[in-house]
């Protein structure tokens, strides 16, 4: 339990996607004029992270490192698959989308109006596919753990975006030099957040 | 005419109309990896292979992809030469490869890649594609080396891993920069980028 916080925590607050490894900086500047739309995509890619991690995580260990598929049968102890990685992962990322919009068009209509449109962005949103990139490199003990570290990182991404969109909706009323107006200024905000969220680091529960 | 046209193509990317600091793309692993100048460099030319190569083969492929899933296509293709340049690394340059961790897989996602082959591989002849991958990936390393210098020099005292501080400065109390090599610090970089270079043009179109 006193683990699965700790990942919690970690994946939040110290490995934030955003301000520690800068993941999904794309959509994260180009989204986050209001802070209405923001929250949308924020809830999705949180969303999508939580569902991606542990199904790459259950793949990756059943399928494709070396010994994984001794389940089958022991023969295929030998068998490393770990190439294969990337194009997996992808691939899983593109199709649990497209399964997710459908889903969600036909069972909530009021959700999918307000997520859909976002949904086709995240598909090469760099958090997710990151999200389980990491996940391959740190080796989590179990699927939960993933599940969690997932979420976490969702709930993270979620947090950056939301917050950076309410500070650029009140500078909007600012005077900035002209040329540094716009993404100049986002980006130098982005960088003094992530010097705050800095803060956080060494927290270890 | 045809020329001019060909120069324009591949100019325009690396100044005017560069990827990162005006269409504000692939900027995700551009800055995780600009600590030192070793890992940018590998990182530019990994990036450069995989949009000029991924550009021709798209190109090549224009005529037969049906639109509706164009997208898979495109990533199949791109996830394709990753794993060829990440195989690569792990072979003959293994501690970089250790450095870059999980940003060379990221390329498949980088916006820059998907964002070249939407918008000029699928409507243009593959040569032409080859001199836009090619460029656009020089811009990103542009950006790339540039901050990475800075941030190398002054975080570290170093470039390219030599020592070019001397020992006297250290002597006399200089001490190197450590936030330089923290995160947020890539951010403000690119930020200040942006800033000089839309600076150098407002003051360019108004000469005008």
């Amino acid at each position: 339990m006193e683990n699965i916080a700790n990942i919690f925590v970690k994946s939040v607050f110290i490995d934030n996607m955003i301000f520690a490894y800068f993941l999904g900086m794309c959509s994260y500047l180009a989204v986050s004029k209001t802070v209405k739309t923001s929250f949308g995509l924020g809830v999705a890619v949180a969303f999508m992270l939580t569902i991606t991690v542990p199904i790459n995580y259950l793949i990756e260990n059943y399928l494709l490192c070396k010994g994984a598929m001794t389940w089958i049968s022991p023969s295929f102890a030998d068998v490393d698959l770990s190439f294969l990685t990337f194009i997996v992962f992808i691939a899983v990322v593109a199709s649990m989308t497209q399964l997710v919009e459908m889903v969600v068009e036909k069972f909530s209509p009021s959700l999918y109006n307000s997520l859909g449109i976002f949904l086709p962005l995240i598909a090469v949103n760099c958090a997710i596919l990151g999200g389980s990139l990491f996940m391959a490199e740190r080796s989590y003990a179990n699927v939960g753990e993933a599940a969690v570290f997932g979420f976490g990182s969702g709930i993270g991404w979620l947090l950056a975006i939301v917050s950076l969109a309410a500070i650029r909706e009140k500078i909007k009323y600012s005077k900035i030099p002209k040329a540094l107006d716009g993404l100049g200024i986002a980006f130098i905000i982005v960088g003094l957040m992530g010097l705050a969220f800095m803060g956080f680091m060494g927290i270890k529960l | 005419m045809q020329n001019k046209r060909k120069e324009r193509i591949f100019l325009d990317p690396i100044f005017r109309n560069n990827p990162v600091t005006v269409q504000i793309l692939g900027i995700c692993s551009a800055l995780a990896v600009t600590v030192k100048l070793q890992s940018a460099v590998v990182m530019a030319l990994s990036l450069t292979f995989v949009v000029a190569f991924s550009n021709v083969i798209v190109s090549l492929l224009r005529k037969t992809i049906p639109g509706r899933i164009r997208i898979i296509v495109q990533l199949v293709v791109v996830a394709f030469l990753v794993i060829v340049v990440d195989q690569f690394l792990k072979a003959y340059f293994f501690d970089i490869s250790k450095q870059l961790s999980v940003f060379v897989g990221l390329i498949i996602t980088n916006c820059i890649v998907m964002g070249r082959l939407e918008a000029f591989a699928m409507s243009n002849s593959p040569k032409r594609s080859l001199i836009d991958g090619l460029a656009n990936g020089l811009g990103y390393g542009f950006i790339l080396i540039v901050v990475a210098f800075f941030r190398e020099l002054l975080g570290s005292g170093t470039i390219w891993n030599y020592q070019v501080v001397p020992q006297a400065f250290y002597d006399a109390g200089y001490m190197n920069n450590g936030l330089m090599i923290m995160p947020p610090m890539a951010l403000i970089a690119v930020g200040i980028i942006v800033w000089i270079q839309r600076a150098h043009q407002q003051r360019k179109e108004e000469g005008k």
